[in-house]
């Protein structure tokens, strides 16, 4: 290999040799530009994600069947940039690449222009024409610009650029093979085709130089445009100012946004759980189904308890990635999420947070997996993670479960002042106990360890757009495997262990009379709940809550679970069971006190809200910031914030005067 | 007048941008270029941040950015 690259360079086109490297072709341009449209429509399914090494930011590459009789192509499709200076994490990764002189550089660069949004777009392209390498511009939204009666002379503009311009409309496909062809030319000649502005050395050492070579190539761009391009008088508002007089209005605007995130909440929080059930279902049917046909054994519980549950455990998180995303897609492919972060912006920034946490944050109180997944769309990777990090705090659906259980067995038929029932205030208090700590964390975060200059709050409002569908499909696609890939094995790993800790050291062989509370109380789970006793009693635990909170860490309804286990209730209870209730009430411990009181139930609750006790939370922080960082510290910080919130609730319940 | 103060959907022009650091070039990059043409749509609810055209696009920036950016008002 290293052999063939030090050899002069061949023209790889006429080299009929088969096994030559395919060409690299980088896609480029500024978001909002077509970019994905256009590179889903010239490479189909054959796409891959990939991590760059060692950053977050992901990297998206397929098979482009530029012409017969040449080898697919490799097209690489770079995050959106608006400029080669790059300010973002993404734009500092698209920008190395596009500068890249090394041996592995790309062939050709496909610059991607909004036909209807041309001196901003071609200002990148300026850039990058003056780095002399094979560019040919895709002009896209042609049709849209015909249809505003802009008039493009194409030729025109690209004798004016110097480089080949080919109007795409990737929808259609029209346009596509012309692109390819273009392509293919333009890495033969391996100069531009025109001769075009010359060449200039890449370094700009100060910042009025600067300055003024981007006044020059803004003066040049808006030159090339006027000499090709006639616009139709643009004097009336355009639709999308028009819908942005509601969309972005004083009163209604925040009104549509409350009730848009109504509908995604009301998505991912209940239409989700229809097929999350029926994923349940089916995988304890299925774990039924092993036990039940093969002989019981190590293997048996392994297959039932550790690895199909496991798998259920992934899958069943599908529903909700799936349909929060499907709206993350609608949203940002209209235009919306822009609106949506210019509405909220002012509010986040009290938090030290950029407008775009709002969605994420607002998703994580369903479940924090593809909240996190969300942040995604936020390009200043400091607010990035300190969103990540704060949006545990939100009380999501698999604490409600626990919630219901303690106020089932204590506070329930309690009223305040006769009217309000006591259960729904401190769920309540739970939920805001939640925001109020993620506010002062992220904070806390934002001059700490985040610290960094605010980053210029400089976003483009796109004009409106009905999404497109394939794109839809495109990011659902992708966002399932990514988890399921990345993700998923990690929490496929963690459940097996979590099983294994509650299944061995088997308690005496397999012999019918042990019941399933002597083999977790003598498991190595088991174990470590009453070796934890001591640091969790002046929580006000005892150790089989121990062993409940160790459980839990595999999702965090699983402690109900758990402790109808430990105290031999079966384990076909559900959080309503009465008998769970009754055995929680009537628990005492060896000196006759009861372990549960209402003031145990309290510091339980906070102990969930604050601790971290979720694999699945861990395992995708874990993939969203490609380190193992990051998560440990979530893990930890939340731990001690939960523990030591337990602790002042208790300690400060009794002395009170609470039981 | 800077950009922040000037009011809603009157056309201007930019004279200068103040700045010559990253958010400046930033602004710059972005279109705000001296001779360009531009107008102010409107604020966000809280008051903050402004949407502006520019370029014959729409752009969302802070009133901290939209301070260095010195404008004047088409006649």
């Amino acid at each position: 290999m290293s052999a063939a690259l030090a050899l002069p360079s061949i023209d790889r086109i006429v080299s009929d040799d088969a096994t030559a490297r395919p060409l690299t072709v980088i896609v480029a341009g500024n978001p909002n530009a077509g970019k994905t449209s256009l590179f889903n429509s010239l490479t189909g399914l054959r796409q891959k994600v990939a991590n760059y090494p060692g950053v977050t930011v992901e990297s998206k590459s397929g098979q482009w069947l530029l012409s017969t009789g040449l080898p697919a192509a490799r097209l690489i499709d770079l995050p959106g940039l608006y400029s080669l200076d790059a300010t973002s994490l993404d734009e500092q990764i698209a920008s190395a690449a596009l500068l890249d002189s090394s041996h592995t550089r790309a062939d050709a660069i496909m610059v991607v222009v909004d036909a209807t949004n041309l001196v901003r777009n071609l200002y990148l392209a300026m850039q990058l024409i003056e780095t002399g390498r094979p560019i040919v511009i895709a002009l896209t939204m042609f049709d849209l610009a015909q249809r505003r009666k802009l008039k493009i002379d194409v030729n025109k503009l690209s004798s004016g650029l110097g480089v080949p311009v080919v109007p795409v409309v990737a929808k259609k496909r029209i346009g596509l093979e012309r692109l390819g062809a273009a392509v293919v030319a333009s890495i033969e000649g391996g100069r531009p085709l025109y001769g075009g502005p010359s060449t200039l050395p890449r370094e700009a050492p100060d910042a009025a130089r600067r300055q003024s070579q981007l006044i020059r190539r803004y003066a040049q761009i808006e030159r090339i445009v006027s000499d090709s391009v006639e616009a139709a008088d643009a004097s009336s508002p355009g639709l999308s100012e028009r819908i942005d007089r509601f969309v972005t209005h004083k009163i209604f605007g925040p009104v549509i946004l409350l009730l848009v995130m109504l509908l995604v909440f009301q998505a991912i929080f209940s239409w989700a759980s229809l097929p999350m059930n029926l994923i349940d279902k089916v995988f304890s049917g299925l774990a039924d189904l092993v036990r039940a046909h093969l002989a019981p054994g190590i293997f048996t519980d392994l297959l039932a308890d550790g690895i199909i549950a496991g798998v259920g455990g992934v899958v069943a998180f599908l529903p909700q990635i799936l349909l929060l995303f499907l709206f993350i897609s609608l949203l940002e492919d209209s235009g919306y999420m822009a609106r949506a972060a210019f509405l909220m912006d002012r509010l986040m920034r009290a938090v030290g947070l950029h407008g775009k946490a709002f969605v994420p944050l607002l998703s994580s109180f369903a479940c924090a997996v593809p909240g996190i997944m969300a942040t995604r769309t936020i390009e200043n990777p400091k607010d990035r993670i300190a969103t990540i990090m704060i949006a545990p705090f939100m009380s999501c659906s698999a604490r409600l479960p626990v919630y219901t259980l303690i106020i089932a067995a204590f506070f329930s038929g309690r009223t305040l002042a006769g009217v309000v029932s006591l259960g729904a205030v401190i769920i309540l208090s739970m939920y805001l106990l939640g925001i109020a700590v993620a506010i002062i964390i992220a904070s806390i975060l934002k001059r700490t360890l985040l610290k960094a200059p605010p980053p210029p709050f400089v976003m483009e409002l796109p004009p409106y757009r009905l999404p497109n569908l394939s794109n839809v499909f495109h990011a659902l696609l992708t966002r399932c495997t990514v988890f399921l890939k990345r993700a998923g094995t990690v929490i496929l790993a963690i459940s097996i262990l979590l099983w294994a800790l509650m299944a061995f050291p088997r308690a005496g062989g397999i012999q019918a009379n042990d019941t399933a509370a002597t083999q977790i109380e003598n498991s190595f789970a088991g174990r470590a709940g009453r070796l934890i006793e001591p640091v969790i009693k002046p929580l006000g635990f005892d150790w089989k809550i121990g062993i409940g909170l160790i459980s839990s860490f595999a999702a965090r309804e699983t402690i109900i679970s758990t402790l109808s286990i430990v105290y031999n209730v079966g384990d076909k209870t559900d959080d309503k069971s009465a008998s769970l209730v009754d055995t929680l009430r009537d628990a005492k411990r060896t000196d006759g006190s009861r372990i549960w009181t209402p003031l145990t139930g309290i510091s339980l609750m906070i102990f969930f809200l604050l601790a971290c006790q979720c694999m699945s939370t861990v395992a995708i922080v874990r993939r969203e910031t490609n380190s193992w960082r990051w998560p440990l510290f979530m893990v930890g910080y939340m731990m001690v914030l939960a523990y030591v919130a337990s602790l002042v609730t208790f300690q400060g319940g009794r002395l009170l005067g609470f039981s | 007048m800077t950009l922040d103060s000037i009011p809603h959907d009157v056309p201007a022009r930019i004279s200068s941008v103040d700045r010559t650091d990253t958010h400046g070039l930033r602004l710059m990059e972005m279109g705000l270029v001296p001779g360009a043409p531009v107008r102010v749509i409107k604020a966000a609810p809280f008051g903050d941040p402004i949407q502006v055209c520019i370029h014959n696009y729409h752009l969302a920036l802070r009133r901290t950015e939209a301070r260095s950016i010195q404008v004047t008002i088409e006649p």
